[in-house]
């Protein structure tokens, strides 16, 4: 009962002192030196260490270190060619065996198949915000298909498409829409109430209600599902082009791999192993990473 | 529009919304009337339905029973003749700064040129206190800014009537007294409408000039006196108002103040 608190004496137990009050003046007690240091700054090498660019430059440095010195004790170039090797090949691929063209060949598909599938994804989110049976059908779709890899599609995609980067395209499309899908639709479901009636407030409704409240507040889910998709995207292409990289007279990365292999080019192998990596590195740490630092960590919304 | 006439009419309205397992009565045949530039109060203990209410105003929510009209105008949906400033600090576009998040609301309802817009926006901004503050995103804030932010934008947007729903029950003590201040100010120099829902009756007795009292379970209305501004007649009425929801319902006090 709250009654409580008032029927209880004050005057219970033994009584404190009485004590003078004290008050201090603001500035008197303190002269100038004696202030302590309020900011200071940082040393070299802490700053150094600040720089996330650095640290991650160093891990790197470190780990090709760690393959020259085990491939050189190894001395095997068959099974386990060196860094420098490695290197000494890709420079070679590069000059003379095509290893951009190859490069290139593959990254093209693998745009054509990324952008499908967002534009698929975008489609059938749209729908699942839309209506009860549109996110019916969504969740029904991902939970049969995601867990569906997208290697297990090709030989039907040979059948129905033939021996083309239509094929490619339809793998690639599979592996990419269910995760940013998925991923998106779990943002949108994740907008805070509040700014959903903000939105409403504003007087916005289905488009616009979309694209300008929906779409920034649930961007970092959507921004992991784009990088999720990213990198489904990237192994599947891969994978594919191993199986089958001949399309159109010129065979991607993963026909490069294979070719190789077959050659026994170790160094070669690695080389084009090291150029999948090299790329995957790249998008990560400019494309997406700058990404982020526009938005979600200027919002605030991820540290 | 003529005296008598009230800016805002609550005539009969039930709502009634359905858990899993109930059928809920939020409020039952509420009545009343906000007049132009009246500071009206929504007060009562959790459970008198006192933000639902003020939801449908906002047209959140359609009542089941009887009608809410503002201007003569029945409420159907949710519009920016009727801005709502919410007690969650997540009621900012993160992604905008300060002045953008009141300027987008200018552009997105009020079809303002984006000129006009952060121009509008920078003069409400500056009128809150918050110039210094114009170009940073809501999470530098702190809680008593970003409900500045609130009330700066739905201010700008000039609307029929401001809906505050609890702003200042998430703020600190000392900030709260210090936003109740300010809101007063805000509003000697406008003179807006504001239909303000709070369970605090000092809070209620400060900021209104008419009080609705709501009892629980569910809202109905109990009273609508008039407050005052005179020290000991505020705390002679904040006794009145609290045996008047209290007195005969001791658990809901201790659910009050738990």
């Amino acid at each position: 009962m709250l009654n409580m608190t008032a029927t209880v004496p004050r005057d219970a137990g033994p009584a404190t002192p009485v004590r003078a009050e004290i008050y201090h003046d603001d500035r008197a007690s303190t002269s100038e030196d004696e202030i302590t240091v309020v900011q200071a700054r940082l040393t070299w090498a802490e700053a150094l260490y600040n720089v996330p660019v650095l640290r991650k430059g160093l891990i790197l440095v470190v780990l090709a270190l760690a393959w020259e010195i085990y491939g050189r004790t190894l001395n095997n170039d068959l099974l386990f060619p060196s860094f420098s090797q490695t290197i000494a090949a890709l420079w070679d691929s590069v000059l003379n065996g095509g290893l951009l063209m190859r490069a290139l060949a593959s990254l093209k598909v693998l745009v054509t198949g990324y952008a499908v599938g967002i534009l698929l994804a975008a489609v059938l989110t749209a729908l699942a915000i839309a209506s009860r049976i549109g996110r019916d059908f969504l969740e029904i779709m991902t939970s049969m298909f995601n867990p569906l890899p997208a290697i297990a599609l090709l030989p039907l995609a040979l059948i129905w498409f033939g021996l083309g980067n239509m094929s490619l395209v339809f793998v690639l499309v599979h592996s990419v829409t269910w995760a940013i899908a998925l991923n998106t639709h779990s943002g949108f479901l994740g907008v805070s109430r509040t700014l959903k009636m903000v939105g409403r407030n504003y007087g916005l409704k289905g488009w616009g209600f979309i694209t300008k409240i929906l779409i920034p507040a649930a961007f970092p889910s959507i921004l992991t599902g784009l990088k999720i998709g990213w990198a489904f995207a990237w192994r599947t292409l891969i994978a594919a082009e191993l199986v089958f990289g001949v399309s159109s007279g010129s065979g991607g990365l993963g026909w490069f791999i294979f070719e190789n292999k077959n050659l026994l080019e170790i160094s070669n192998v690695f080389a084009g192993l090291l150029t999948v990596i090299i790329i995957g590195l790249v998008v990560e740490n400019l494309i997406f990473a700058t990404i982020e630092k526009r938005t979600i960590q200027r919002w605030g919304v991820q540290h | 529009m003529t005296h008598s006439e009230p800016l805002l009419s609550v005539r009969g309205v039930t709502i009634q919304y359905k858990t899993p397992q109930h059928l809920i009565t939020a409020t039952y045949r509420v009545d009343f009337d906000v007049h132009q530039g009246d500071r009206f109060i929504l007060l009562g203990p959790s459970g008198c339905g006192k933000s639902t209410l003020q939801k449908a105003v906002g047209g959140y929510i359609t009542p089941c029973e009887g009608e809410i009209r503002l201007k003569g105008q029945k409420v159907k949906e949710p519009g920016p003749d009727r801005m709502m400033v919410f007690q969650e600090f997540d009621q900012l576009l993160p992604w905008k700064t300060v002045k953008q998040n009141v300027a987008f609301a200018l552009q997105t309802a009020k079809r303002l040129s984006r000129a006009e817009a952060e121009e509008r926006a920078m003069h409400y901004v500056c009128k809150v206190g918050l110039e210094k503050f114009a170009n940073s995103h809501p999470h530098m804030l702190s809680g008593g800014m970003k409900q500045r932010v609130a009330i700066a934008r739905g201010m700008a947007m000039e609307p029929d009537i401001l809906l505050m729903d609890e702003p200042f029950a998430a703020l600190d003590a000392l900030t709260r007294r210090r936003m109740q201040d300010e809101l007063l100010a805000l509003w000697e120099e406008t003179r807006f409408t504001v239909l303000f829902v709070t369970h605090s009756i000092a809070e209620a007795i400060k900021i209104g000039n008419r009080i609705l009292l709501l009892s629980p379970h569910p809202g109905r209305v109990k009273a609508e006196i008039n407050s005052t501004t005179d020290p000991i007649e505020a705390a002679r009425l904040e006794k009145r108002i609290h045996e008047m929801l209290f007195v005969n319902e001791p658990e809901e006090e201790e659910a009050e103040h738990a």
